[in-house]
């Protein structure tokens, strides 16, 4: 791996903070929640360590850590991203999905 | 450095760019599923860029490629599983519960990092430092966020746990962090100050949300969200990979913003909150038996409907308590009912409404409500004088005019101004108090009528009503 210095490593920690704030500040509290869960997948990068991590193991409690940590990550963006379009599908502009969906609750109210 | 490694770091600076553009994408309804969706390929091509990485350094054994591969697709198959199967109502909790396994991924990788390197001692502060912070931030993420999931879920008390010594503990825990995190960089080959300080940081997770009511949980959860970033970022350090400082950087930058914004939308500070005491659960004692339910105007659905029947104008103030019968479809049609006969109708939404910020809004765009009625406080507020009918459905604190003076829990809370509008209906189960345990002053306003009715119940019951003089 490479060897980042210190100094690049904390310019990087830093804008990346200020450009968080900036991005974020725009979004509309409609979308508050699908921002969370949307952030939430984001993080979910953490897999990426749990990969190199498993690469790296050679002793039984490596491989169980490694194991653990490859589960978690990958449940977390998988699953942080399907949730996420889930709901933003719905948000979406409705002409067309608005007659199945009406059509389906008659439906499921036995109309 | 060799190409492949160079390439696949020029793959992951592409993909944050890409999660910035993503997030970015969130500021419109309209876009923001594609912003989604650039954001998941981004992350799928720096997955596969990853595989090709250790394909490449050949370092990995055959065991290896088997934990790798079976932990991933149990853990993909599992978040796949929970996020087609949940309810839209149960939201908070499976986020949180995907925050606290990528906060527990964080600290785990800092664990494996320490315990692999062949000579500990050797390592600089340069990587025990993010590990120990790593461990710290990961661990009580990964316990508090359970907490919270377990808390909305209701496996846990919503309401506040306070035990004897809990606050000592809690500056107890804090301080031990510090000197197991001192302990561990001095001595990174020490596995006392390593696994001492996982137990620490679990256990303070525990006791950090334990005591802080249901309420909170939205602020809880987005701070905890706020954490895992920085626990990724650190994880980042530890293993020199600039895509996971960036990334982690951005939702930890994310989660604070978010989190300040529901602080603010209920005038409380974020250590305020933290700190414990004020979201007490619908289980909270009325103080003042001043004998208020005497003067409450009970009304029925067609007193309603003729209300809503004859408006020009109707603005519906959902809050928690149509989350919790999920009325959302109800309400949704009794709009659509409206809106056809060529009533202006429009959604008022607090900020904090539902149990997390924005989760109303998510609720009724399930019920196929067009995001172009929904309404922020702040747009909706001027607007209640000219509504005949102000329809508050399980909505409690955040209509309450004692907000606008002081001296009580709620004081200074930026509240909906329903009690400016022409005619007030609030449709409720009960005189049960909302999560600050005090007297709703509106429901007793001579303008006002209770319906009162389960929020899923009585909507269908409007419905039908209305119809009858719509036609």
């Amino acid at each position: 791996m490479n060897n980042l210095d210190l100094l690049t490593a904390i310019t990087v920690f830093v804008l990346s903070v200020l450009v968080g704030i900036e991005v974020i500040s725009k979004v509309p509290a409609t979308l508050h929640t699908p921002l969370m869960s949307g952030s939430n997948s984001v993080h979910g990068i953490v897999v990426i360590g749990a990969m190199l991590i498993a690469a790296e193991s050679h002793t039984w409690l490596g491989y169980v850590l490694a194991f653990v940590a490859m589960a978690f990550g990958a449940m977390n963006v998988v699953g942080g991203y399907v949730v996420t379009d889930r709901m933003l599908e719905m948000f979406k502009a409705k002409p067309a999905a608005e007659k199945n969906q009406s059509a389906e609750q008659n439906q499921k109210a036995g109309v | 450095m060799d190409t492949v490694s160079n390439a696949v770091h020029y793959i992951f600076l592409a993909a944050a760019a890409c999660f910035v553009m993503g997030l970015h994408l969130m500021n419109h309804p309209r876009t923001a599923r594609r912003g989604n969706t650039l954001s998941a390929g981004a992350m799928a091509v720096a997955i596969a860029a990853t595989a090709w990485l250790i394909l490449d350094e050949n370092v990995i054994s055959t065991t290896g490629w088997l934990v790798l591969t079976s932990g991933g697709v149990l853990g993909a198959a599992l978040g796949l599983w929970a996020a087609r199967e949940v309810q839209m109502t149960a939201m908070p909790q499976l986020v949180s519960l995907f925050n606290a396994v990528g906060g527990g991924a964080a600290a785990l990788i800092a664990v494996g990092e320490l315990l692999q390197t062949e000579h500990p001692a050797a390592l600089g502060a340069r990587v025990s430092l993010p590990g120990a912070l790593d461990i710290v931030i990961g661990a009580v993420t990964f316990s508090g966020s359970l907490i919270a999931a377990g808390k909305l879920q209701g496996v846990v008390s919503g309401a506040p746990v306070v035990f004897p010594g809990a606050r000592l503990l809690n500056v107890l825990l804090p301080a031990s962090f510090v000197a197991g995190t001192v302990w561990l960089v001095l001595a990174p080959d020490s596995r006392v100050a390593l696994y001492g300080l996982v137990a620490v940081a679990l256990l303070f997770g525990v006791t950090m949300v334990l005591p802080i009511g249901g309420a909170d949980m939205p602020v809880v959860i987005s701070l905890l969200n706020a954490f895992t970033g920085s626990a990724v970022a650190m994880a980042g350090f530890v293993l020199d990979e600039t895509a996971l400082i960036i990334a982690g950087m951005l939702v930890s930058a994310s989660g604070g913003i978010l989190t300040k914004l529901m602080a603010d939308a209920m005038n409380r500070s974020i250590a305020n909150i933290v700190i414990g005491g004020f979201g007490t659960g619908d289980s909270a004692p009325a103080a003042t038996g001043s004998g208020a339910p005497a003067q409450v105007r009970s009304i029925s659905a067609d007193d309603v409907a003729i209300q809503l029947a004859y408006a020009s104008k109707v603005i519906f103030v959902p809050g928690y308590g149509l989350a919790a019968a999920q009325a959302q479809h109800e309400l949704g049609d009794l709009a659509k009912v409206l809106t056809d006969h060529g009533i202006d109708v429009s959604y008022a939404v607090h900020p904090v409404a539902g149990r997390m910020p924005g989760h109303m809004n998510v609720l009724l765009a399930e019920a196929n409500v067009p995001y172009t009625q929904l309404k922020e406080m702040d747009d909706v507020n001027p607007e209640f004088p000219q509504a005949d009918v102000a329809l508050v459905i399980g909505a409690n604190d955040v209509t309450n005019p004692i907000a606008r003076r002081p001296g009580n829990a709620i004081s200074g809370m930026p509240i909906l101004d329903v009690d400016q509008a022409k005619s007030v209906v609030v449709i409720k189960r009960s005189m049960g108090h909302g999560y600050a345990g005090v007297d709703n002053e509106l429901y007793t306003n001579p303008k006002a009528g209770m319906f009162f009715a389960d929020a899923k119940k009585g909507l269908s019951e409007l419905k039908a009503a209305v119809g009858e003089f719509v036609g």
